[in-house]
């Protein structure tokens, strides 16, 4: 089984929560916008975003997402990680582009919602 | 089971601490062993009105009520109200500030959204008084 582990290398990334032996979700969804995120109506349990703040946290906890990435090497604060702990989120975050993200994790057999 | 009762006051632009109620109340929920999509559904709703009244409006209060039947959120606040909630409702409508934006919302999706995840929602507004939201979910039938 693949799981998370194999995804840090290919995206250069750090795990901020969670653990790595999970297998990797079917399907990802990508967006700054959580108003977005939360129209959502089928599970995208991977989200990948360029917002580094607790709502993009929260709204993972809301809409049952189990892995939240950022991108961009934006910071990932205290809070942010501790609100991730809190609710079992896996909290990973990569230097690359919202754009090569999704093309890497593409690759890597993750589909696309719509 | 008798009704349980949540309730939770907002601070007034306190964005660090928007969804703490939401979450709250899922953790509440998911106690109860209520369905996973039903409860999904309920707190993406609450969330949603949570993070209006904090951006929207000075903050408020929400209630949430829980019985064998139904779960029901009351969501109320001492903002500025809608002055036009058809137009509220319409997806893509935001006043939303660039603050708010920054925050990742102001799409304009938050209240069709809501209407699309709850069984029945009412929205009673008065400009300069406040808006209160009743979001209910028949969970039972
Ligand atoms: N509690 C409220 N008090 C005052 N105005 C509100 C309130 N809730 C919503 N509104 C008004 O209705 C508009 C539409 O709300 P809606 O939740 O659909 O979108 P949004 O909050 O602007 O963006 P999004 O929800 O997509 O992040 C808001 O921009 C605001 O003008
Ligand atoms: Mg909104």
């Amino acid at each position: 089984m693949r799981t998370i582990q194999n995804l840090l290398e290919p995206l250069q990334a750090k795990l901020h929560s969670g653990c790595t032996d999970a297998a990797i979700p079917e399907y990802a969804f990508g967006s700054d916008l959580m108003s977005d995120v939360l129209t959502l109506e089928e599970e995208a349990p991977m989200l990948i975003t360029g917002l580094a703040n607790t709502q993009s946290i929260r709204t993972a906890e809301m809409a049952d997402i189990e892995v939240v990435l950022i991108a961009r090497g934006k910071e990932v604060t205290e809070a942010m990680i501790d609100l991730a702990k809190e609710n079992d989120i896996i909290l990973i975050s990569s230097p690359f582009s919202l754009y090569k993200i999704c093309g890497i994790l593409f690759q890597n057999g993750l589909k696309p919602l719509y | 089971m008798e009704t349980l009762k949540l309730k939770y006051s907002l601070k007034d632009g306190d964005f660090s601490n928007a969804g703490n109620a939401s979450s709250n109340i899922k953790k509440n929920l998911k106690m109860l062993g209520i369905n996973a999509a039903v409860i999904k559904k309920m707190v993406v709703s609450i969330y949603e009105a949570e993070v209006n009244m904090i951006a929207h409006a000075n903050g408020g209060v929400i209630e949430v009520f829980i019985d064998e039947e139904k779960i029901k959120a009351i969501l109320a606040d001492v903002g500025p109200g809608i002055p036009d909630i058809d137009q509220a409702m319409k997806k893509g409508y935001t006043t939303a500030s660039e603050e708010v934006r920054q925050m990742g919302f102001g799409a304009g999706m938050g209240l069709p959204n809501i209407k699309k995840n709850s069984d029945d929602l009412k929205i009673e507004s008065v400009v300069g008084e406040g808006t209160t939201l009743t979001i209910t979910s028949y969970y039972k039938s």
